[in-house]
């Protein structure tokens, strides 16, 4: 269900590497319990944005609140502990590819509860069955599997310590139609069985369209002028279509538009 | 992901002579303030391992296997390495040595060049090549495959995960491997003198014993623990701060072992200055060079 009272305020956050700037005054409000879709074509800054939620990118400007507490005042440890209360599932997983994959998902309760040792067995079990894996592979290494192997064990590993947020980075890019749509279920599911806050960066609008209660959508600030926002579009999956911004449509839609023109210009397709 | 300063030369590259003279100052500055800007970012990454080592050390587990691929995997390579300096110091004094019919003092000459200089320096060397670019190799594509991201989202400290059993393995087992090379260069330079030189054991081992001081031992086993630690540091850094794809990769392995290797060597130098400062502190009256 989702609250009024948001879990999640990003305000007036900068993000640049060098000379480039990727982010630019963004102003987003989270509520507990929705599951936000962040669409944008790629080079946008929505993974950076994702990433500058839990601090693994400092931003230059502006801040994050986590629970009420801003995530920039917060000592290296502190940080660490709300950290654990964050569950994120990579774009290629990220699992660990040294360790089998009973090692990779049971990591975070070794790290941070090492005493409940007892309950380790029964949990590893109940992750791998909710993200419908069976037990052969968990003596395998990250290796062995395929895509979308790879991308539920991820999702076990993000579960494993009950997150209250869930963050996934890119979770259908690369896997086919069918087990794309396994994952969308399982982000479903979990977002039902967990009542998890959830913020999904992709730009399958498939997947944003089935899983998400709200979309915003980011603009490449290189193709901005500097006085126009980055968010572009900030609404429920159904109202995309019907936006009057082009810029959004055309995404949603998958229509290259003006860009077609431009390559063009560039001499990339040949007009005859 | 580094959102450091970009120091490149402002505006379009001028033209002409002055403009060439101009833009290479420009470019030099640029260096200059890149290389002071890594050099302080390493030391930051230095003091932070070193304050994670002090505050929590690292899993039994995870300290054992980083010492197995760093320690006990090396010792072979060392060890032979080690030997074959030794009997090279042989083969390369004994010609001038027996000009002046000081062939018995080889074992002195040996013994002390491999604990002082040569021991600590080539071992380090080696291991800078063999630990150092593993490291950066491993940890950077740890870094390209957001597994260190993925890390720190679990709210583990990747430094205290990754570098400081590295670090820690460096400091404590590259000394040993260095007494382990200084070892076997001692072994291998005795044994060519004696067997293949014809040189007299008994002459050769009680000037072996005249010349070298247990200072000796401690004087290469010092400059050990400093290698060790700017191996580590310098190996771990360059994986964490490795550019993403294969070229990174490779690029931050092959800049692990030439920072490191120029690292040692001046290193090298000014641990020598200070060493045999503090000797003649100590010893003010004793001989400072073999045969003095």
């Amino acid at each position: 269900m989702v609250s009024a009272d948001p879990i999640i305020e990003i305000d007036n956050l900068h993000v640049r590497f060098g000379p480039q700037q990727v982010l630019r005054d963004i102003t987003l409000s989270v509520p507990r319990g929705q599951t936000l879709a962040i669409i944008g074509e790629s080079g946008c800054g929505k993974t950076v944005l994702l990433k500058s939620i839990i601090g693994l990118i400092r931003p230059q400007q502006g801040h994050v609140e986590f629970d009420n507490q801003r995530m920039d005042r917060l000592r290296e440890r502190e940080i660490a502990e709300q950290r654990t209360r964050f569950g994120f599932v990579f774009q290629n997983s990220a699992l660990f590819d040294s360790m089998t994959v009973a090692e990779n998902i049971l990591f975070p309760l070794k790290q941070h509860r090492p005493k409940e040792r007892a309950r380790f067995q029964g949990e590893l079990l109940e992750r791998l069955a909710e993200v419908g894996l069976p037990t052969s592979v968990l003596s395998k290494r990250p290796a062995e599997l395929s895509g979308g192997m790879r991308k539920r064990v991820g999702l076990a590993r993000a579960l494993i310590m009950q997150p209250e947020v869930l963050l996934y980075d890119e979770p259908t890019t690369g896997l086919d139609p069918i087990v794309s749509d396994v994952i969308n279920e399982l982000m479903m599911r979990t977002r039902d069985s967990y009542s998890v806050t959830s913020i999904i960066v992709t730009h399958d609008m498939k997947s944003a369209c089935k899983v998400a209660d709200r979309v915003v959508m980011l603009y490449p600030l290189t193709r901005l002028e500097t006085d126009e926002r980055q968010t572009i579009f900030d609404g429920e999956p159904e109202e995309t279509e019907l936006s009057s911004d082009r810029r959004v449509t055309q995404f949603v839609r998958g229509e290259a538009g003006d860009r077609l023109l431009e390559m063009r210009d560039r001499g990339v397709v040949d007009e005859a | 992901m580094s959102t450091g300063a970009d120091y490149s030369s402002p505006g379009l590259p001028r033209r002409g002579v002055l403009g060439a003279i101009y833009n290479s100052f420009a470019d030099l500055g640029a260096w200059i303030l890149t290389a002071i800007e890594t050099l302080g970012d390493m030391t930051l990454f230095a003091w932070r391992t070193v304050v994670w080592l002090f505050t929590r050390l690292p899993r039994r587990a995870t300290l054992v296997s980083n010492m197995y691929q760093i320690g006990v995997l090396s010792l072979p390579v060392v060890a032979l390495t080690g030997t074959f300096i030794g009997m090279v110091l042989a083969v390369q004094s004994f010609t001038q040595f027996r000009s002046f019919g000081l062939e018995t003092q080889l074992g002195g000459v040996i013994n002390k060049s491999m604990l002082r200089e040569l021991g600590p320096v080539l071992a380090a060397t080696m291991l800078a090549g063999r630990v150092g670019s593993a490291m950066a190799a491993e940890l950077g594509t740890m870094r390209v495959t957001e597994q260190i991201d993925a890390l720190s989202s679990m709210g583990t400290n990747p430094i205290q995960y990754l570098v400081v059993p590295r670090f820690l393995s460096c400091l404590l087992l590259i000394p040993a491997l260095t007494v382990m090379a200084v070892f076997m260069g001692v072994v291998g330079g005795a044994g060519y003198c004696i067997f293949v030189l014809d040189i007299d054991i008994h002459h050769y081992t009680s000037n072996a014993n005249k010349f070298v001081e247990n200072w000796d031992l401690f004087y290469g086993v010092t400059k050990s623990i400093f290698f060790g630690a700017t191996i580590g540091v310098v190996s771990c850094y360059r994986g964490f701060h490795c550019e993403p794809g294969a070229e990174g990769v490779g690029s931050a392995a092959t800049t692990a072992f030439v920072q490191s290797f120029v690292a040692i060597i001046v290193l090298d130098l000014f641990l020598s200055i200070l060493l045999d400062t503090i000797y003649l502190m100590i010893w003010s009256d004793a001989p400072m060079m073999l045969g003095a």
